[in-house]
């Protein structure tokens, strides 16, 4: 794919020291998304796709797997592995067919990039699929979508028909007597699998519950195979790096950090939504060129990265959302899903939904994370509901305690972290429940309608 | 919540032709339950030849069980236990190995429900934006509540997790639809638009059908209605607000609240001596205490439905 990022049409005009919009800003997976029928193969062939597919199938497999290691492309699922360096440990030479899962299961509270990406723009996967099914010489790839996006799979079973019609699939589709397969398969609703092993269980036709490391997928995965599993914005960043090159895709972010990457900007901002830029952009920087908080409010709390990662406040504003900056602010890129809350948030009641997600979300195959969670919960909802007692807030921390590290996935690590993030930065608000016998803020004022004019309806909001 | 008289809160008993389920309810303690009923000869043959389709899929059969369950889904409105033995035979697995599996996931039903499935996001984000108050305001509505069926069948409303959608939020899913920005105006309208048989139009997706035909395209089948992959258009408007900004289409709004500044502590809405009596954010409120542990008013609560 060459997409090319979209060029400036000129200054808009933003004040002062903020640099505009298309400086900061660089669209790549997301620049064709306003065009006619953007999820077709003749539009994306239009703007270049499949052009770093032609790239990569004449190189040699492990000159693409070192090509994208260079690049410094790093997972876009949360973790941030380096994509190159997952596939390098594909054993070769072995009997054993390899795979290639990619994990679309996006369901991290917060977390609404891939969606829209494959609602879309399908194409820029199925590109980088083939792309990673070269590199790791895998004849059958899978697509585990979360069933509960509909009109997605129904642009994804269209974009691998087209896919498979077109020759970049199937037959041949890697060279002579190399056929490669692309199956779309559904999930039932289960976060869990979002977490790459129990995926891999789900994906077989078991409950989808994790499964201890070692042996990694990448030795003993699908099928016991080795197999590789990627986020949907890693595989679809790939055909762009073939096509124009790691120099460029360097030039973007910082050392550690490079490349472009989707920002998901939600909750109390004047303009929620996709903002697809260069890593290591800053929280300020964001909010200034899309119209800040909504009129009125200023900015609580904020996620960096889905609930998963510490919550962080106005203090971090300035810290470059990437993985170093993050990881230093004591919290994590994730997802880049940028939840923000304003002043009429109750940080208490975030925090207990939150706990509430992960303690209905916990698959119940090891008991820190099982039983845990079950305690947080009891705990928040008095907490919430003026029922608490001050001890229990050490006794909050102490259960995370439990959670934390000691669990055998890493939803135990995100069902600890807004508790511990919480407590660090708004202990207080915790006792104002406590003492005062009850939740002091009124739900009502953080509702997105809260301050619009009456009988103004959504539409005219949104246009 | 109240319960009107007109709502069933079995909703087993609001779909005629599947009786598995209510089967289920009367078997005596001690009686081992009598094996499912098949398909019918038809439905089966027509359902097997599914079957070994979506079994081809897979270079292991088992991978076909979450399609199979779909499957089942679409031909019954839920999953039954007729479905699960139908899957443990295609797959040669056993019943209990199918049920463990169906039992795990969270859009396998698992007695009749609604022709529309009104799922109000109502995970962190979504319930602060509105979500909570959709849900309490359907709920309402409806006369139902969490995981119930309107008497006339037509929807089963229930709260969800995040649908990854939150830069449209307060989000609803209906068939696992998109219905984006949503206030509780709306949701009214909407589900008042379901249940007259008027339809409703999602935000980005095609027009609805209804829920079996929804699990039918989830086993792997496309849907193959005429325009309902051009539906929706590209990407929404959220999803579009980047990339707009980037190629200078819009300036940036005002920003009002510049975030640079320092913020004061947060001043509660409420003194803490005038709170109000209390509005809980959980779905269901707090469970007494546990007898064992009276010195610590929290307790364990029974276990969620289903």
């Amino acid at each position: 794919m060459t997409m090319t990022p979209t060029s400036p049409a000129g200054s808009t005009g933003s004040a002062g020291s903020t640099a505009s919009p298309d400086k900061l800003l660089a669209p790549v997976l997301s620049a064709t998304w306003d065009q006619p029928e953007s999820w077709s193969l003749r539009t994306y062939r239009d703007h270049g796709g499949y052009a770093g597919l032609r790239t990569a199938l004449a190189m040699a497999p492990d000159d693409v797997i070192a090509y994208v290691k260079e690049s410094g492309l790093r997972g876009r699922g949360g973790a941030g592995f380096p994509t190159g360096m997952k596939w390098q440990f594909i054993p070769q030479g072995d009997s054993k067919p390899h795979y290639l899962v990619v994990n679309a299961d996006e369901s991290e509270p917060g977390t609404c990039k891939d969606i829209p990406l494959l609602y879309a723009n399908p194409h820029a996967l199925i590109e980088g699929i083939v792309i990673a099914c070269h590199a790791i010489r895998s004849g059958h790839a899978f697509i585990y979508l979360r069933g509960e996006v509909v009109p997605v799979l129904r642009r994804l079973h269209a974009a691998v028909a087209e896919a498979y019609e077109a020759g970049y699939l199937g037959k041949d589709a890697l060279g002579p007597g190399k056929d490669l397969q692309l199956t779309v398969h559904a999930g039932a609703g289960a976060y869990i699998c979002g977490e790459e092993t129990a995926l891999l269980d789900s994906l077989e036709g078991r409950r989808g519950q994790p499964r201890l490391r070692p042996p990694f997928p990448a030795v003993a995965g699908l099928y016991a195979c080795p197999t590789v599993v990627n986020n949907v914005e890693s595989i679809a960043s790939v055909p762009a790096v073939l096509a124009r090159g790691k120099e460029w895709f360097r030039s973007m972010g910082s050392e550690k950090s490079p490349g472009f990457t989707l920002y998901s900007l939600s909750g109390h901002v004047a303009r929620p939504g996709q903002y697809e830029g260069p890593l290591g952009i800053t929280l300020r920087e964001l909010l200034d060129l899309s119209g800040g908080i909504r009129p009125g409010h200023r900015l609580k709390f904020w996620t960096p990265g889905g609930s998963s990662t510490p919550l962080l406040t106005d203090e971090h504003l300035d810290v470059p959302l990437d993985y170093e900056g993050m990881m230093g602010a004591g919290s994590m890129l994730g997802t880049k899903a940028l939840q923000i809350f304003d002043e009429t948030t109750c940080v208490v009641r975030a925090v207990t939904r939150w706990t509430e997600f992960y303690a209905h979300e916990s698959c119940g195959k090891c008991t820190p994370c099982r039983e845990g969670t079950y305690w947080l919960v009891q705990l928040m909802r008095d907490i919430e509901a003026g029922k608490g007692l001050m001890a229990d807030l050490d006794k909050l921390a102490d259960i995370a305690d439990n959670i934390n590290g000691k669990s055998f996935c890493a939803l135990g690590d995100g069902a600890a972290s807004p508790i511990f993030s919480s407590l660090k930065y708004f202990r207080d608000e915790y006792e104002q429940h406590i003492t005062g016998r009850g939740c002091p803020f009124d739900p009502a004022k953080s509702t997105v309608w809260a301050d619009r004019p009456a009988g103004k309806s959504t539409a005219e909001v949104n246009a | 919540m109240s319960q009107p008289e007109n709502i069933l809160a079995d909703a087993a008993a609001a779909t005629s032709g599947s009786t598995s389920a209510a089967v289920t309810e009367r078997v005596a303690l001690g009686m081992p339950e009598l094996p499912a009923p098949p398909f019918p000869a038809e439905t089966l043959t027509r359902l097997e030849r599914d079957a070994a389709e979506i079994i081809g899929r897979y270079p292991h059969s088992r991978s076909a069980l979450l399609p199979l369950l779909h499957l089942v889904q679409s031909e019954e409105g839920f999953v039954s236990r007729t479905g699960m033995q139908f899957c443990a035979d295609r797959l040669g697995l056993t019943l209990a190995e199918v049920t463990a599996v169906a039992t795990f996931y969270s859009m396998y039903r698992r007695r009749p429900g609604g022709e529309y499935h009104v799922g109000v996001c109502t995970n962190t984000l979504c319930a602060v934006m509105g979500g909570d108050a959709i849900f309490e305001a359907l709920q309402q509505h409806l006369g139902i509540g969490n995981g119930e069926t309107t008497a006339d069948g037509k929807v089963t409303l229930e709260h969800i997790e995040c649908n990854a959608a939150c830069d449209y939020a307060p989000v609803i899913m209906v068939n696992w639809e998109f219905f984006d920005d949503q206030t509780i105006e709306s949701a009214r309208q909407l589900v008042d638009d379901l249940i007259a048989g008027r339809g409703a139009t999602p935000t980005r997706g095609a027009p609805l059908c209804g829920f079996k035909a929804t699990s039918r395209i989830l086993a792997g089948f496309p849907d193959r209605r005429e325009g309902a992959l051009e539906a929706g258009g590209s990407g929404g408007h959220a999803s579009l607000i980047g990339l707009r900004l980037a190629k200078g289409e819009t300036g940036p709004e005002r920003i009002t609240a510049r975030p640079a500044e320092p913020a004061p502590r947060d001043v509660p809405v409420y003194p803490p001596d005038q709170a109000p009596a209390g509005h809980p954010s959980s779905h269901d409120a707090p469970q007494p205490s546990a007898g064992s542990d009276p010195d610590h008013p929290a307790g364990p609560v029974s276990e969620e439905r289903e």
